[in-house]
């Protein structure tokens, strides 16, 4: 039997193009939600596996909150280019011009919560019944319990007591109309597994993630880039440093390791040694204990 | 390129392993899962701080190794365990993905959740109280759901002196008990998971016992012959039509090889149709593949132009499925509502939808003494019974026992789209 064994990578390939087919079966008008970070590139390059040599049958979508990386737009316009995909994008300032939502002010001023509006008004406006999106059960003690496919009623909420028991690989994907699922394809892999992934398979990535130098200050044991747009207290003194992404965020919340890493070897080494969790340096967990769980409960990513 | 080389051997070569614990309220699962993330390092520093405060905050004495696992806000409020959690961590060897199930509440809906996809079954036994109904409990659904490997880990040892004699008892008592089940691959590990011995270092208060540490089974357990790679299945779940120049007649079957293997030139019959072919080509992205073999996503496509949609099956002639509307299972109700005799429900099995009529409950099984129950004709939560169902057309499957993938169904409530029942095909 020994022929027929499969790497853990495969497995998990395997299984992820798997979901992503019974999504694109199950329902009617599908949506892959980007952003321009490693997961939903590799979210990407699994659907262009899924449906090969036709094309990924559903559009992405990119909810931006203006305040993302240049480097990150570019790359996934580049992207988009290169594959002939579409990629929709809608735009959290448009939320904040219809009044639909406030703009945080103050030293921590973030649009990562504004987000949801307009990804919920997004789902609505276009009709979209299922969203697919790269998040993973090893990322926050509450996607932990998050099933692949993922019930939303009618006003986008999830209700995490209430969930369907999820067996074998049978999907259910019922709903009732203005209902919609999300669907995380990637929920067993961890962040090693997405870098030796992109590894194997070679899967292109921003330059982010990769050392450069940077202005950047440090607030609160996290490392931030600075931008315009960035509030800054008159304590925090920006300085220029060798660093990258471990994810890629909207700038406000995400934090930027030190780092020399300069490829996909040395980013694999450095996760391997590292002793803090990816999202310990996401500025919008630290908000509370149960600041996921509140928000993905109210419609968040 | 060596440095490559290595860096490969060492990162990329790994098994995957899935498996499910289970264990009632205070056998210490939660902390064997703690113990094996922490010393497996998949615990990191900002969690451990994140549960060092918790714990503190709460005024806990240890720190609470549970609160890793209990990510809902009601479960850390309540102190309670409310759903199936997964939980990953990785040596040289494998990546593990745990399915870790509450003790208590609806606790028999976790465990066949939990135990549908696992490869292992860790039950853990606490050595104070021995083996009691709800360790049989465990073992029934470990074996009604056809995990190959049961591991019992006899924990606490550490409060009963160490002693050989309590690991040996509990060890017979569990062997008599098990020979109605239906597992092949039984193992037995006095342990303490608070103190560590046997989890990942061998213990040096049981020199008595010189079988594997939990660990060292859990990296080693032959799992490669779990999988069915002799009965040709392939599911449909989409069809691939490019509709480009390059692939201008390009036909592919989109789907999982549900069991067996697959190659060009492989004589196979389409399932419901019965109309036969022979592969042309097993395709993907990178290229097209010599041979493809469970459980790979790959695109088939066929010598023969055969209307073939979603739901069909592709399958080896050799070989072929049972096939029928009359269908025989055990049934793990997972719903509040009981289950309607002669009522309707929606189903799906493999990629395929279809409805059914319960026609009959021949028996249900008291999970706890594994007694037949003939006279109830009723099916509440959490409990498991053997049904008839009537569907609205032709499965086709194989034995659950013989292949999990051809042989689970679900059942769908149809007023509220839950899904309510677990079922594997006898």
């Amino acid at each position: 039997m020994e022929k027929y064994n499969l790497n853990h990578l495969r497995i998990l390939e395997a299984e992820s193009i798997y979901i992503i087919r019974e999504v694109a079966a199950q329902f009617e008008r599908p949506v892959l939600l980007f952003s321009g970070g490693k997961d939903s590139i590799v979210m990407f390059y699994l659907a262009r596996k899924a449906f090969w040599p036709a094309k990924v049958p559903f559009p992405l979508m990119h909810i931006d909150t203006g305040h993302n990386f240049l480097e990150t737009l570019e790359f996934r316009d580049q992207l988009m280019k290169k594959t002939g995909a579409t990629c929709l994008v809608r735009l959290v300032q448009d939320s904040i011009d219809q009044g639909k939502v406030v703009e945080e002010t103050g030293v921590n001023a973030s649009r990562n919560i504004l987000q949801t509006v307009t990804l919920l008004d997004a789902i609505e406006e276009l009709k979209f019944d299922a969203a697919l999106g790269g998040g993973r059960r090893d990322e926050e003690k509450a996607r932990a319990k998050e099933r692949f496919f993922s019930h939303r009623d009618e006003f986008g909420q999830w209700d995490p007591k209430n969930q369907r028991p999820e067996l074998w690989n049978l999907f259910n994907g019922k709903k009732n109309m203005g209902e919609h699922f999300r669907v995380f394809p990637l929920s067993n892999w961890t962040e090693m597994d997405v870098w030796q992934y992109i590894y194997m398979e070679d899967v292109e990535i921003p330059d982010l993630y990769y050392t450069h130098k940077r202005k950047v200050f440090y607030r609160d044991g996290v490392w931030l880039a600075d931008a315009p747009f960035m509030v800054k207290k008159d304590t925090e003194e920006v300085v220029e440093k060798d660093v990258r992404c471990r994810t890629i965020g909207d700038i406000t919340c995400t934090g930027m390791t030190l780092s020399k890493a300069n490829s996909l070897e040395d980013i694999i080494d450095e996760v391997a040694a590292t002793r803090v969790t990816e999202r310990g340096g996401r500025y919008d967990d630290k908000r509370s204990e149960a600041a996921m769980e509140d928000r993905k409960k109210e419609g968040y990513f | 390129m060596t440095e490559t080389k290595d860096f490969q051997r060492g990162y990329l070569n790994m098994e995957l392993l899935r498996f499910t614990t289970a264990g009632s309220v205070d056998d210490g699962k939660s902390t064997l899962i703690g113990r094996l993330l922490y010393d497996s390092k998949a615990i990191f520093e900002d969690q451990m701080e994140a549960i060092e405060r918790a714990s503190e905050q709460k005024g806990d004495e240890h720190v609470n190794l549970a609160l890793l696992t209990d990510g809902l806000r009601a479960e850390r409020e309540q102190g309670i365990t409310i759903d199936v959690a997964y939980r990953y961590f990785a040596t040289p060897k494998r990546k593990f993905i745990i399915a870790d199930t509450p003790g208590h509440v609806q606790y028999t809906r976790n465990m066949v959740t939990g135990a549908s996809t696992a490869n292992v079954a860790i039950i853990l036994v606490d050595a104070r109280n021995g083996v009691l109904e709800q360790t049989i409990r465990h073992g029934y659904i470990a074996s009604l759901l056809r995990i190959p490997h049961a591991i019992v880990c006899v924990n606490k040892m550490d409060l009963v002196g160490y002693s050989e004699k309590v690991f040996l008892d509990i060890q017979k008592k569990f062997k008599e008990l098990s020979m109605k089940l239906d597992i092949q691959d039984f193992r037995f590990i006095p342990i303490s998971a608070l103190k560590g011995d046997n989890v990942v270092e061998r213990s040096e208060n049981m020199d008595w016992y010189d079988g594997p540490t939990l660990m060292y089974l859990l990296e080693n357990i032959y799992i490669s012959s779990d999988l069915n790679y002799v009965d040709g299945r392939f599911p449909v779940q989409y069809v691939v039509r490019p509709q480009a120049e390059k692939f201008h007649d390009y036909r592919g079957y989109a789907g999982r090889i549900a069991s067996g293997t697959f190659e060009p030139g492989d004589r196979v019959a389409v399932l419901p149709s019965g109309f036969t072919s022979t592969i042309k080509s097993v395709d993907t992205m990178k290229k097209s593949l010599e041979q493809a073999f469970a459980p790979q996503s790959v695109v088939l496509t066929l010598e023969d132009d055969i209307d073939i949609s979603r739901g069909d099956m592709i399958v080896k002639e050799n070989k072929m499925p049972e096939i029928s509307q009359d269908i025989e299972m055990m049934v793990c109700w997972l719903s509040e509502t009981p289950m309607v005799m002669n009522g309707k429900y929606s189903l799906k099995h493999t990629t395929s939808d279809a409805k059914c009529i319960i026609k009959d409950l021949p028996f249900k099984i008291n999970i706890n003494t594994l007694e037949k129950n003939y006279e109830d004709k009723s099916l509440s939560l959490n409990e498991i019974g053997r049904i008839r169902i009537r569907t609205t057309k032709p499965l086709y499957y194989d034995p659950y026992r013989r292949n999990r993938v051809t042989g689970s169904i679900i059942l769908i409530d149809e007023a509220t789209n839950n899904t309510v029942g677990a079922g594997m095909i006898v």
